[in-house]
């Protein structure tokens, strides 16, 4: 197993807002891999900048070894590193098959893009029945769906999600997680930022746990899941 | 190796059919060709003097309401400097058909008949104005397309206002031919008639230039709408951070637009310099001109390309019928703007296309697949 993405010591602000303090981070390829912690602790900052779409004050990025810190974000694109972006993020007067399309952007190869299209419906039937539909009208879930089958479209090495629980119900998250595993199986490797820790920590592999900027727990997701600390702080029990 | 062929058999099966070919790619080019020769010699001898002018303006109106909606619908950027890169344009084609009618013919009078000499010194005059406003998009669009709302909007508007500024700066222009013919081209392009305006242009505007460009400016935007390349511009629109995670460079797309645009607008400017009835000068194309053709995209419903078409239409007759109730005229007409903007603030259309609204959708369905 090699490493696939390398964050060290990478700090980002906001202005004079510094929110990330120093963040070192391993994906190894084929995981997934899970970032933990409350609101504002800076799980979402550190996949912007992993993305690029925030460019960080110091510290490294890269990917297969390769620096990607402070490139471009459509760049990092075409290095195989593709976003379902917090809040879905879905293009809402257009239809699924034109959004989804878009996800194919940075490619060209047709025949390639038509069987990834297929194989994102096939995880999405939901997608599949509503092709031709503005995905302005879709329900959360269905645009959850949506933006991660999109970004799919882009055949990541490495797909970034950004809470993609947030606001659906139960059922609706259980089903969403059940297919990032199936994604993950066939080769996909997942950097996960959630809130919801339970979840999280049942399909990761590799868990951290971050709280004002700072990485301050990072273990196997199923000794994270067992620690007193998470148990208390994030799961809400004992 | 099977699934390897299948999606071979996929790509072919995708590819299209000569016939169809045929009729999405060939037939639109025919008939942006053959709509201009119905308007010069079907309709406009036909209907007379008044209303082939009112038609003219319509075409021009036209072309520049369907080109700023490439950057203010598409895009979703928002620009009103849309009549700076008309006089870039309209002031480039009159030196080329100015000056050089003076240099080729030792006048400035329409030379050649339809399609003749002069008037191909015209297609020449209106594809530098293209490229010079197109020029000037870039210029101006690199730095302040890192801009967004209403910062942008200054910009252009402050763009607009330079052009006009610096046009009526200019001196008087040159109208003895030995003194053209001795005169380098540098210092004749000072000479352009300052605030009086660019007068004694050849009327080489006919319904025949003027439907073509409108025919063509139309046929770029729709076919751009739907293509990928067209709704990476869309999707800046729909959510500009969405669209950059999809790999669309979006700085990139966004001067793209500008440039478009600002060709386009080049064009309008230069079939407006050379129509009968119309002075080229710096007044009638100040900021009140570029509000006018957002108006024409905000009616038409931003981002709908037969929308804006409509609305450019609307526009134009809008006034010519108020005339009989004149001292109303501009009160109809301002009312009119605020009760659509009332009943319907996302335009006539939206940002859907004519064929795709009910009334109409009937009669385009057998084209639609």
């Amino acid at each position: 197993m090699s490493t696939m993405l390398e964050i060290s010591g990478l700090h980002v602000s906001y202005g004079a807002i510094q929110a990330l303090h120093g963040v070192d981070l391993k994906v190894e390829e084929g995981q997934i891999v899970t970032l933990i912690g409350s609101n504002g602790a800076g799980k979402s900052t550190t996949l912007r900048a992993v993305s690029g779409l925030l460019k960080p004050v110091s510290g490294t990025i890269t990917f297969h070894g390769q620096r990607i810190d402070g490139m471009k974000a459509h760049d990092i694109v075409r290095l195989g590193i593709s976003q379902a972006p917090e809040g879905r993020g879905v293009f809402a007067n257009m239809t699924v098959a034109e959004n989804l399309d878009l996800g194919a952007y940075v490619r060209d190869d047709k025949a390639g893009i038509a069987s990834d299209m297929e194989r994102s419906l096939d995880l999405f039937p939901r997608l599949r029945e509503r092709l031709q539909q503005k995905a302005g009208t879709l329900s959360g879930g269905e645009q959850q769906m949506l933006a991660i089958g999109r970004a799919l479209l882009a055949r990541p090495k490495l797909l970034l999600l950004d809470e993609p629980s947030l606001g659906l119900a139960p059922q609706v998250v259980a089903t969403i997680f059940q297919i990032l595993r199936d994604i993950n199986k066939s080769g996909t490797t997942i950097l996960l930022v959630e809130q919801n820790a339970h979840m999280a920590l049942e399909v990761a592999h590799r868990g951290y746990v971050l709280e004002v900027g700072r990485v301050v727990l990072s273990d196997d997701a199923k000794v994270l899941a067992q620690s007193d600390e998470v148990r208390k702080h994030y799961l809400g029990v004992g | 190796m099977a699934r390897e062929s299948g999606l071979k058999a996929r790509a072919a099966a995708l590819a299209p059919e000569p016939m169809t070919v045929l009729k999405q790619s060939v037939l639109p080019l025919v008939a942006a060709f053959v709509i201009p020769l119905i308007f010069h010699f079907g309709i406009g001898p036909s209907v007379g003097a008044y209303p082939s002018k009112v038609l003219l303006d319509i075409g021009i109106n036209v072309v520049l309401a369907v080109s700023l909606n490439l950057v203010n619908g598409f895009t979703g950027q928002f620009s009103i400097g849309h009549a700076g890169f008309m006089a870039v344009g309209g002031y480039t084609a009159g030196l080329v058909t100015y000056y050089g009618g003076y240099r080729i013919w030792g006048d400035s009078l329409p030379h050649g008949g339809f399609l003749g000499a002069g008037e191909m010194l015209f297609l020449v005059a209106t594809i530098a104005a293209a490229l010079s406003a197109a020029a000037f998009g870039y210029l101006v669009g690199l730095p302040s397309l890192r801009l967004r709302g209403d910062y942008l909007a200054l910009v252009t508007l402050g763009f607009g206002e330079i052009v006009r500024v610096m046009i009526q700066q200019t001196s008087d222009i040159a109208t003895d031919a030995t003194e053209i013919a001795a005169t380098s081209w540098p210092s004749l392009l000072w000479k352009v008639g300052g605030a009086l305006g660019f007068t004694g242009l050849p009327f080489y505007t006919s319904l025949f230039w003027v439907w073509l460009w409108v025919s063509l400016t139309v046929l770029v935007a729709s076919r751009l709408k739907t293509s990928t390349h067209g709704r990476a511009f869309l999707s800046i629109r729909e959510d500009e951070i969405a669209a950059e995670a999809m790999g669309i460079p979006t700085t990139t797309i966004k001067v793209r637009a500008f440039v478009m645009s600002a060709a386009f607008a080049g064009v309008a400017g230069s079939l407006f310099a050379h129509e009968v009835g119309t002075t080229l000068n710096p007044g009638e194309l100040g900021f009140q001109k570029s509000f006018e053709v957002v108006i024409m995209v905000v009616l038409g419903g931003m981002g709908s390309v037969s929308g804006c078409v409509l609305a450019a239409i609307v526009v134009t007759v809008l006034p010519e019928l108020l005339r009989s109730v004149d001292e109303y005229r501009m009160v109809a007409y301002a009312l009119t703007l605020i009760l659509m903007m009332i009943l319907r603030p996302q335009g006539l259309f939206g940002l859907r296309e004519i064929w795709e609204i009910w009334p109409f959708k009937a009669l385009f369905r057998s084209e639609a697949k």
